[in-house]
């Protein structure tokens, strides 16, 4: 088996990009996605990792040279943060809509303001609906082995997107982990060279991002997401050939003791690792509490969330941004609109926990389960709760 | 024309790469330079397209003007957009996973707004990291797509939708045309020219050697619109021409920061004889067009003193 080092997550994932051989990195930096770049940036400037750095001079430029050099057909990355991400904003609709298999990093951050550069989910949050597959780490290794998988599913010919993969900032990504690497050679046989389905080529010419006539948008639209939705499939696929070439498994949504729990705790990212020990101790108490752990944001895994479901009667989705004016947590807000339609379908009590770098203890995950639980019992109507807000 | 084939093909190579049947205006100069830009290129160039008249009149879906590779993503990163199409395809072939060994020039092509406002930053993070790349600005003076609004490259005392001539402000547009070629040349890149389809040989040329330098080189290229400048389709060659006359857009080039002027007139044509025919300048009164003529001839002097220097440093 592969060897165990224990590294700074953010070496890890740059460790990644150069076993993936990309031929593409464009970035621009921010905290706390810099130690990537800097990181990437040495290995091409050694030698170690035949590569194009493009330094731009913004993240907007970032993600359209992604555009140029992925439309060239080259293996494409970048990574960013918070603002850096707010700034991509426009150019992130279109990459998908080009069908330009993009990796992303986002080491996820607050966004302004007040500024800060302290972890939660308000980034990637406000990019929900760009057409982006979007999956989470936890840990390190997990940032590790997603960033390889990430290249073979947006390359998949059944899917051509782009994928953000989310790491909490400093949380994650300024940590140092054991991680166990893979060798070139078998990273190789994991993930073939890229090859584009369409590029930009003389003897072959294409027009790439041409007028959408309204005879033809919504038909383009509906082809879009028609081919994000279908990418959860090829995600399964993926995380399997992964799970039987090296060993770890990966679910797009996860579980920790949840069996027989009339009560689940609901988690994405890092925080899912502090909730685990919460769950622990309550198991311990003898409470029926489990845990369910969003792998896959986008496309929705409305299947295999309802498929957690039975006999839950209460779900406490935790939530790391504020959907400001909206009904609930963003990702509360969307898991009631998945369950709704099921029969006995669980109470979801949303809490806003976590944000701009506030820590999540493992008090207040036994805290949140027994509010959600009373909440359920007295059925509650709320949008949302936040919790540990200083009066 | 009976006898087109026989002078033509002496003059402006045959092969094109824009379609026919575009969707642009009659007598729409900008499409009228896009053509001689392609014919100068052949088929080995990669286009990235900023929005604008030219990504529309182009490039309606299911149909496309283009018979090279084009790409368009938005309105301000075309510089952002090639840079990248040149970093992949140099590390592509590199690798020797591209598929074309041939030279492949790579094009930025915008309007004057893609250029001189929104996407002046994407186009100086280009052209100081340096990408083999030629960077082709279409001006015609104001946003013409989204119906002649203002842009920085509008001259002193046109009107446009946003810098209407009125009661309260009776001059139009009241700022001085930004110099974007001074802009480019700043980035010390190894060539940067003005051109113009009224001078189609001129501009040729200008696109050859561009497009022959290695590393980032740029082409401000003056196209009268007839729509936005108010004023009639038949009228947009000759009002090119009158321009370069008139010494309100002299055609230059600064290869290696040396300045050269590349078409001359001995006698000079008032800037009255280029306001005149069009619509966009109809209420300048007799003062404000003195102003103006001082404007073009101070501005064409200090250009003159750039080209006398270069000549001495050369000498
Ligand atoms: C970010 C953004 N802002 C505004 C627009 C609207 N828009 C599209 S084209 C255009 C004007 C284009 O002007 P110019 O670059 O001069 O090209 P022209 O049409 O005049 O050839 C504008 C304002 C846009 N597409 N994207
Ligand atoms: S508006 Fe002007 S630039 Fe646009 S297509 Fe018409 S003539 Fe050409
Ligand atoms: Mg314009």
């Amino acid at each position: 088996m592969a060897k165990r080092v224990g590294i700074e997550v953010s070496l890890a994932i740059s460790e990644a990009v150069k076993l993936a051989n990309v031929d593409a990195i464009a970035a621009y930096p921010i905290t706390p996605q810099t130690h990537i770049v800097e990181h990437l940036s040495e290995l091409v400037a050694d030698g170690e990792l035949d590569a194009a750095f493009i330094p731009v001079e913004s993240e907007h430029s970032a993600m359209s040279v992604c555009a140029g050099t992925s439309a060239a057909g080259a293996r494409t990355y970048t990574a960013t943060s918070s603002q850096g991400l707010a700034l991509m904003n426009e150019i992130l609709y279109i990459i998908p809509a080009l069908r330009l298999p993009v990796v992303m990093t986002i080491a996820n951050r607050a966004i302004s303001g007040p500024i800060s550069i302290w972890n939660d989910h308000s980034d990637i949050m406000g990019v929900r609906d760009t057409g982006w597959i979007a999956v989470f780490a936890e840990n390190g290794q997990e940032a590790f082995d997603l960033s390889l998988m990430a290249f073979k599913i947006a390359e998949d010919h059944r899917v051509l997107l782009p994928i953000s993969v989310n790491i909490d900032g400093f949380t994650l990504s300024h940590v140092i982990e054991p991680h166990e690497f893979l060798g070139q050679e078998e990273v190789d046989k994991f993930l073939p060279e890229y090859k584009p389905a369409v590029q930009l080529n003389p003897d072959a010419p294409v027009s790439m991002g041409t007028v959408g006539i309204p005879e033809i948008f919504t038909e383009a639209k509906k082809c879009q997401d028609e081919v994000l939705k279908g990418s959860e499939a090829v995600v399964k696929e993926v995380f399997a050939e992964f799970g039987e070439m090296f060993g770890r498994e990966y679910k797009v949504v996860e579980t920790y003791r949840s069996e027989g729990a009339e009560t689940l705790l609901m988690t994405m990212g890092s925080v899912s690792e502090t909730a685990m020990e919460a769950i622990d101790k309550m198991r311990d108490e003898g409470k029926a509490v489990g845990l369910i752990r969003l792998r896959l944001w986008r496309p929705f895994p409305v299947e295999a969330l309802r498929a957690e479901m039975v006999g839950v009667k209460t779900l406490a989705v935790i939530d790391r941004a504020v959907s400001f004016g909206g009904t609930g947590g963003p990702v509360a807000s969307e898991v009631r609109s998945a369950l709704y339609s099921i029969d006995q379908a669980p109470y979801v009590a949303s809490f806003i926990a976590g944000l701009g770098g506030r820590d999540i203890t493992i008090d207040d995950f036994i805290m949140v389960v027994g509010q959600a639980e009373r909440m359920a019992a007295e059925k509650e109507i709320h949008q949302y709760k936040m919790i540990g807000v200083r009066e | 024309m009976e006898n087109l084939n026989v002078y033509a093909a002496k003059l402006a190579p045959q092969q094109e790469s824009l379609a026919p049947g575009h969707r642009a205006c009659q007598g729409c100069a900008e499409l009228l330079a896009v053509r001689l830009v392609a014919k100068t290129l052949g088929k080995d160039y990669i286009i990235a397209n900023a929005t604008g008249c030219l990504e529309i009149v182009t490039s309606s879906f299911p149909h496309s003007a283009w018979e090279v590779p084009w790409i368009h993503v938005a309105f301000e990163n075309a510089a952002a957009v090639a840079s990248g199409v040149e970093a992949g395809v140099k590390i592509l072939k590199k690798k020797g996973k591209y598929p074309v060994d041939r030279k492949i020039t790579i094009i930025a092509q915008a309007g004057d707004g893609g250029t001189v406002d929104i996407g002046l930053q994407a186009l100086s993070g280009a052209l100081e990291r340096g990408h083999d790349m030629v960077y082709i600005c279409y001006d015609n003076e104001a946003y013409m797509n989204t119906g002649i609004q203002r842009s920085s490259a509008t001259p002193y005392g046109a009107t446009t939708t946003t810098s209407p001539a009125g009661e309260a402000s009776p001059l139009g547009q009241h700022t001085m045309k930004k110099n974007v070629v001074e802009i480019a040349a700043a980035h010390n890149i190894p060539y940067v020219a003005t051109a113009s389809p009224s001078y189609p040989f001129d501009l040729m040329q200008k696109v050859r050697k561009a497009a022959d330098t290695p590393g980032p080189a740029y082409i401000h290229c003056f196209v009268p619109c007839p729509t936005g400048w108010r004023m009639a389709p038949n009228l947009a060659v000759s009002i090119g021409r009158i321009a370069v006359e008139s010494k309100v857009f002299p055609l230059y080039e600064i290869e290696n920061g040396e300045y050269k002027m590349t078409v001359t007139h001995k006698n000079h044509r008032p800037v009255i004889d280029y306001l005149k025919p069009q619509g966009r300048f109809r209420h300048l009164s007799e003062g404000n067009i003195a102003e103006i003529q001082q404007q073009v001839d101070k501005s064409y002097d200090r250009l003159l003193k750039k080209v006398k220097m270069s000549q001495i440093e050369l000498d």
